[in-house]
């Protein structure tokens, strides 16, 4: 757990980049922190490796302070992805993979296993790209470098500080789809920085969203969702995207039983609780073999459900909850 | 051409003596200015508040026509080698201590940070990411400084320290317009050859990566 207990950052010029901020970062959890830019967000972010120092408050990893300890072993200890490319165009990527673990001291076999281990695990052959260098790749290849070089020394907190903005749409999707898998297995405390909303709600576990170095809200992405704290956090996350993700998966199928189909049409048949939310019978229908839903309800069939009937009943449900609202 | 062919073979011995004193005075030259300059730019580029002042004082250095700083340093130093190399290690510093300077500091800042976040120390920053990444600057800056001593180095004669302008001085108080041609030639060629082998070298360390771009 990283505890920031009442922390100000006052630079040289007078203004006030953080202010009095106490929050609590979970550990094994992908923690994002967003806001508008020029929020402090990165210097929020950069205080736990001591790359900017608070001018007040008292920042602790497991309940101790970072500032007993030696600012190199801390930043050895904490795993670090940069914006934009980060990476050093003079070494090859097996010596950029390598950095920490080399500092660390550790053997060159080990160091290799673990390299070879981590670049097989973000999708690139170590055999072809461990001896080229990063300007030969593509940008996505060098942001998976650069996750594999933080990843190498083992660390228990990994900090990111917006890495994949400079990255096209595809491949920005791709990465974020391989950090959420990469981070179901390996559980790091994750501190991640964003000024992108649709990034942060679809990579997060919990979110810290900040605006003039002061905390608007924490909380998970579906709270942030549900309950905007102010107008500010319902402005920034946006209006539609709220709906977006409030329509979907808030009703439970029961709920839709009076557009049940009696007959069926179509004849790839799979069955679904009518407990069960909106969102998994969509999930169900996009699968490839499937044409309609057998809806039941404890054991019981009460009725099929295809596609358009589900979209045409879940428009009627929006329709009466926003004139009921 | 016949007169200077002949020029070369009746003077071999002093055109071969003066080729020896001109290489010698403009490598130990060089040798020292890299010496001092080199760690003087890697001081400003750390401590760059000095950087403006320091550069400032060999960029007027730089200034004063080199016959004119030859003819101070006689009344301070007397004559001799120790003069010539003094004047000429004055001239070699300029180039390699501004190249170093701005090698050093046009590392981009990120990839420091990035550095310095992945747990480099100051030391291991300096040797392992900028130094490398600011060679072919520093490089350049030595073979300007190379070129220009070899040739400052003509003037060498003037306070009695040999070299190539030896010849060249002899042959303009004799109209000997061949013998003249027998010391400024070789200055050219060896200043032309200095330049190739270090370009190559150049090449040579310009960071594998960096090429690509």
């Amino acid at each position: 757990m990283i505890r920031f207990d009442k922390v100000t950052k006052r630079f040289a010029d007078g203004t006030e980049a953080l202010k009095e901020i106490s929050l609590i970062i979970p550990t094994g959890m992908l923690t994002v922190i967003i806001g508008p830019s020029g929020c402090g967000k990165t210097t929020l972010m950069k205080m736990i490796n001591r790359l900017e120092t608070p001018t007040s408050g008292d920042i602790l990893i497991d309940e101790k302070s970072i500032k007993e300890r030696d600012e190199v072993e801390l930043r050895r200890s904490i795993g670090y992805v940069i914006q934009r490319i980060g990476l050093f165009p003079h070494m090859t990527i097996a010596k950029n993979a390598a950095l920490v673990p080399t500092l660390k001291g550790w053997t060159a076999e080990k160091t290799q296993t673990r390299v070879s281990e981590l670049m097989d695990i973000v999708g690139l052959d170590p055999d072809t790209y461990l001896n080229r260098f990063p300007l030969e790749l593509s940008g996505g290849q060098q942001q998976r470098v650069g996750v594999v070089r933080a990843l190498a020394g083992d660390p228990n907190i990994i900090l990111m500080d917006e890495p994949f903005s400079a990255l096209d749409p595809i491949s920005r999707e791709q990465l974020q789809d391989e950090l959420r898998n990469l981070q179901e297995n390996i559980q790091k405390t994750i501190v991640f920085v964003t000024h992108d909303m649709d990034e942060a709600l679809k990579i997060a576990d919990h979110m810290i969203v900040l605006r003039a170095g002061k905390v608007e809200q924490t909380g998970s992405p579906q709270e942030l969702i549900n309950e905007p704290a102010n107008e500010f956090v319902r402005n920034f996350i946006g209006e539609e995207r709220i709906n977006r993700k409030r329509s979907f998966g808030k009703w439970k199928m029961s709920e839709l039983s009076p557009y049940y189909m009696q007959s069926k049409i179509g004849e790839q048949i799979v069955s679904i609780n009518s407990s069960e939310e909106v969102e998994q019978a969509i999930a169900l229908l996009e699968q490839p073999h499937t044409d309609v839903l057998a809806v039941y309800k404890d054991e019981e069939f009460v009725g099929y459900m295809d596609q358009s009937a589900l979209l045409k009943a879940v428009l009627a449900k929006e329709v009466g909850a926003s004139s009921n609202e | 051409m016949n007169d200077f062919l002949e020029t070369l073979q009746s003077r071999s011995d002093l055109i071969q003596q003066a080729f020896l004193e001109h290489i010698y005075l403009s490598f130990v030259a060089l040798a020292i200015g890299i010496a001092i300059a080199l760690p003087l730019g890697i001081l400003i580029a750390r401590y760059r508040k000095y950087a403006e002042p320091v550069i400032g004082i060999t960029a007027i250095f730089q200034t004063i026509p080199s016959l004119a700083l030859f003819g101070f340093l006689v009344p301070l130093i007397g004559i001799g080698s120790k003069t010539a190399l003094i004047a000429l290690i004055i001239y070699a510093l300029l180039p390699i201590l501004r190249n170093t300077y701005t090698g050093l500091t046009s590392v981009d800042s990120s990839i420091i940070e990035a550095g310095r976040g992945m747990g480099m120390t100051r030391t291991q920053i300096l040797k392992q990411i900028e130094f490398p990444l600011a060679l072919p600057f520093i490089m350049a800056g030595i073979r300007t400084a190379t070129v220009l001593t070899v040739g400052i180095a003509t003037l060498a004669t003037f306070v009695g320290a040999g070299g190539l302008g030896d010849v060249i001085y002899r042959g303009l108080q004799s109209y000997n317009n061949s013998l003249v041609l027998a010391g400024a030639l070789p200055v050219a060629l060896l200043a032309i050859s200095f330049d190739l082998l270090l370009k190559w070298v150049e090449k040579k360390a310009t960071p594998k990566g960096m090429k690509t771009r």
